[in-house]
């Protein structure tokens, strides 16, 4: 006992006795232990509460009730609860506080403060409905110009080879979680739903596993700091290579899969012995420059014969630019930039809110960076961190990105609440643990179907959005940033963006 | 081919105008200075805005010949330029690592002039051709600039309803640079993304308006990357990837290298446009046709108009009036 005692609960729950008929759903499905049955009565201990909302949803009669912040402190403008708790926490711990889920501090989300277009007379809108609509997407090397050469009959002969290219059917992607960070069943969930919808996503850190096999040419597979699953035979399956520099959650640091959740499946994946923690150090310790990386650009393609794009992922910091310039140079096919609220398992909270900058921006000075270099269209640029709906994903690609990565949205579509306790393992709609009971309450068949709507209906709405717009290509759409407009955006950051301002 | 019956074809299309702006190109104007580029500028004035211009072109080459362009005061029309040509040959040997130092002298000067806007502004710069264009209808503007004492084998003509610009000399059509010369109909809804792009070539928008862009696409993909026409119009217009997959490997191969290079030079929304070259005209259409575009020949005359009305206007004999298919150019050669 600390003589801080106690801090206010976070959540209060609490069951209405007249419609509860004492089923004990609750007390089988919260795996925290929040809810207890003795003597024919249901106890509650509210400080075991996530808010992860899994009783509530199974709860036959809604008479589960959730206060967030049922005892506040004295209100403080500075001094919030968030900054005091903290405070209690590491004078209690003396440790690094953990967080889950991307950047949760109060910084305007820039996407929320830019407006699309839509004609109006001047020139129709297209309507999708009556129209061919084109999303498809190759994310890959391109050529800056084509030789062609014609033949004494006159035929056009294409003398440009081009390199492979991953052809999506959607400019959305599904991030990269790794197999020991998420389920088995939620990857085969969100594995299955790439295939469906002509998609690709990514296998995170974690290997390769043996269920995912039959979606292998659906999933890019990552090559991150630990190296863990990395041989041939993961190099070969994959669609494409991500070398992971790193991510917006936590940029500058490695990754730490605590040993809970190795169990055997997962360490025979991540190659690895069970029950040891998984920890990638911060850098790649054959990468202390870009000549570095693009060795091992070049390395990874010499090992599976120039057949596979390879893409190295950076987190959006100040200089991302000039970083992604020089990746550019490297053999590289694709740029991923990984914005500050990009989500994670498990990150340093001081990380996931103080380091990184938002997408938005690191897009805006990525593209304009290529562009003035020349070499825009060469490279492909693949955004993630914070997109959320339909309109980011179209705003985010009117900023110049090619594709997206969406990894929270897929996971919400999945059932997850954004609870953020990801980092405990004991997530209870079965999607970040490993705990087999959990598992299984996520049904892969389902989870499927809920994931690859989800895209179906971005698609959807993305292709209306172009047709107002009077585009009927995503090419058309890509870095077209006339068709944006910011919203009481300082004039600093509209620079940046090179945006007009509404009314303009 | 005097500019007479263009001047009536135009007129016959007044619908589609708002006196506002009106434009010709003509090819084959300047036989006697063939040689030589032929830079059409409006200054705002002769006496402040000119010395700039002239020691600029003096250190890049030499005038061979200037003055007014001759012009006719009109009662509706009213001058806030005052047009001049220079007929000027650049110093290869200042751009000597260039393939084409000449062209490229003379794309860095409109490039310049245009984007320092010191009351100077470079409207066409092609040899032996010239772009003629004000704020008016197609007649009041022919008159202006006597129209019909031009000679020339290949025209185009341009009547403006303006959403952007109005008013502004510089807004009509044809937009030219080089040899090129662009007129256009609709509005690009793609134009920021080509407009990067282009940019990135160093090339710089200056026109506030959507349809340079065209005539800087043409010349970076036929001058400086060498496709044909009718390949650049595949890279500006290109068929849909449903029609790619069905072609035979050869031909899917070629238009999937040509949408993956060029996609950022791809042109939505709509527009019937016609480009000019001296040797030759070619006009098309967005991918799924949203303006109008008709073609008709007689003989070795090409037609190419928004309306019928205006090709049976300028020839009555002319023989079956066709209706090219969305994004399928119709090209015309000049035979010497």
């Amino acid at each position: 006992m600390s003589s801080i005692g106690a801090t206010p609960p976070r959540y209060r729950v609490t069951v209405d006795r007249e419609l509860c008929m004492l089923c004990e759903r609750c007390v089988e499905n919260c795996p925290y232990g929040v809810f207890r049955s003795q003597d024919g009565r249901l106890l509650i201990d509210s400080r075991r509460c996530t808010a992860c909302h899994r009783c509530i949803a199974m709860c036959p009669r809604d008479a589960i009730d959730l206060r967030e912040r049922p005892v506040d402190y004295r209100s403080h403008p500075v001094w919030t609860r968030e900054v005091r708790e903290d405070i209690y926490n590491q004078a209690k711990t003396g440790k690094i506080i953990l967080a889950g889920m991307g950047n949760a501090a109060d910084f305007p989300v820039i996407f929320d403060r830019m407006v699309l277009d839509a004609c109006q007379v001047t020139n129709p809108s297209i309507d999708p409905l009556r129209e061919p609509m084109e999303l498809r997407t190759y994310v890959g090397k391109k050529p800056s110009r084509l030789e062609i050469r014609r033949d004494e009959s006159g035929e056009v002969e294409l003398l440009t080879r081009l390199t492979p290219n991953l052809q999506l059917e959607t400019p959305i992607m599904i991030a990269h979680m790794s197999y020991g960070a998420i389920s088995r069943n939620a990857q085969l969930s969100l594995a299955r739903a790439a295939k469906e919808v002509g998609t690709y996503m990514g296998t995170g850190e974690g290997g390769l596993h043996q269920a995912i096999y039959p979606y292998q040419d659906r999933m890019i597979v990552q090559v991150a700091s630990g190296r863990f699953g990395v041989d041939i035979n993961y190099l070969e399956r994959g669609a494409a290579i991500e070398i992971k520099i790193g991510q917006g959650a936590k940029p500058g640091l490695g990754g730490h899969l605590p040993g809970e959740k190795v169990d055997e499946d997962v360490s025979s994946t991540r190659m690895i012995p069970v029950g040891s923690d998984a920890i990638s150090p911060s850098p790649h310790h054959d990468i202390y420059s870009i000549e570095d990386l693009k060795q091992l650009v070049r390395s990874l393609k010499e090992a599976t014969e120039w057949k596979k794009p390879v893409f190295v992922k950076i987190a959006a910091v100040h200089n991302s630019a000039a970083i992604a310039a020089g990746i550019a140079r490297s053999s590289a096919d694709a740029v991923v930039i990984d914005g500050f609220r990009g989500g994670t398992g498990a990150a340093p909270k001081v990380f996931r809110d103080h380091v990184g900058i938002p997408i938005e921006a690191a897009i805006a000075s990525v593209d304009a960076k290529l562009r003035q270099q020349g070499i825009r269209n060469e490279v492909s640029l693949i955004a993630s961190g914070g997109i959320r709906e339909s309109a980011d994903v179209a705003k985010a690609i009117a900023l110049g990105a090619d594709a997206v990565y969406i990894g929270t949205a897929a996971l919400v579509a999945l059932g997850c609440r954004v609870c953020g306790n990801c980092y405990r393992g004991l997530c209870p709609w079965g999607i970040a643990t490993q705990r087999e009971d959990l598992v299984n309450r996520l049904d892969p068949e389902e989870g499927s179907r809920q994931a690859a709507n989800l895209l179906h209906a971005w698609t959807l709405e993305l292709s209306e959005l172009m047709g107002a717009a009077g585009i009927n290509s995503i090419e058309s759409l890509r870095g077209n940033r006339d068709r944006l407009r910011g919203y009481l955006l300082d004039e600093g950051i509209l620079k940046v963006l090179d945006v007009k301002t509404v009314g303009e | 081919m005097d500019g007479s019956r263009i001047r009536e074809a135009l007129a016959q299309m007044k619908e589609r105008g708002s006196g506002e702006g009106a434009g010709y190109a003509v090819y084959g104007c300047y036989p006697e200075y063939r040689d030589c580029y032929a830079l059409h500028v409006f200054f705002d004035n002769i006496h402040e805005t000119k010395k700039p211009v002239d020691d600029l072109l003096e250190q890049w080459g030499r005038i061979v010949h200037e003055g007014q362009i001759p012009t006719s005061e009109q009662p509706h029309l009213r001058k806030i330029h005052a047009p001049w040509r220079y007929f000027f040959k650049p110093d290869p040997g200042l751009m000597s690592w260039s393939p084409s130092p000449e062209d490229d002298i003379i794309t860095y000067l409109v490039m310049r002039i245009n984007t320092d806007r010191n009351g100077a502004l470079v409207i066409s710069s092609g040899k032996n051709m010239g772009v003629f264009k004000a704020s008016g209808w197609p007649e009041e503007v022919a008159d202006f600039y006597r129209i019909e004492e031009y000679q020339g084998y290949l025209w185009l003509g341009h009547n403006r309803y303006p959403t952007n610009t109005p008013g502004w000399w510089g807004g009509a059509h044809p937009f030219s640079l080089l040899g090129w010369s662009v007129v256009h109909n609709g509005e690009i809804t793609s134009y920021g993304t080509n407009q990067r792009y282009i940019e990135s070539y160093g090339y710089h928008c200056t026109m506030y308006t959507d349809t340079e862009v065209v005539a800087y696409l043409f010349d970076l993909l036929v001058r400086k990357h060498g496709l044909s026409e009718e390949l650049a119009v595949r890279a500006l217009a290109p068929p849909f990837w449903d029609e790619i997959d069905r072609k035979k490997e050869k031909e899917r191969e070629l238009d999937t290298a040509i949408r993956l290079t060029y996609g950022p030079a791809l042109m939505n929304g709509p527009f019937a446009i016609v480009v000019a070259r001296p040797d030759m005209m070619l006009g098309f259409t967005d991918r799924i046709k949203l303006r109008p575009l008709v073609a008709g020949e007689n003989g070795a005359r090409l037609y190419i108009s928004s309306e019928e009305a205006a090709i049976r206007r300028m020839d009555p004999e002319v023989g079956e009036v066709s209706m090219p298919r969305a994004g399928s150019p119709v090209i015309g050669r000049v035979v010497a």
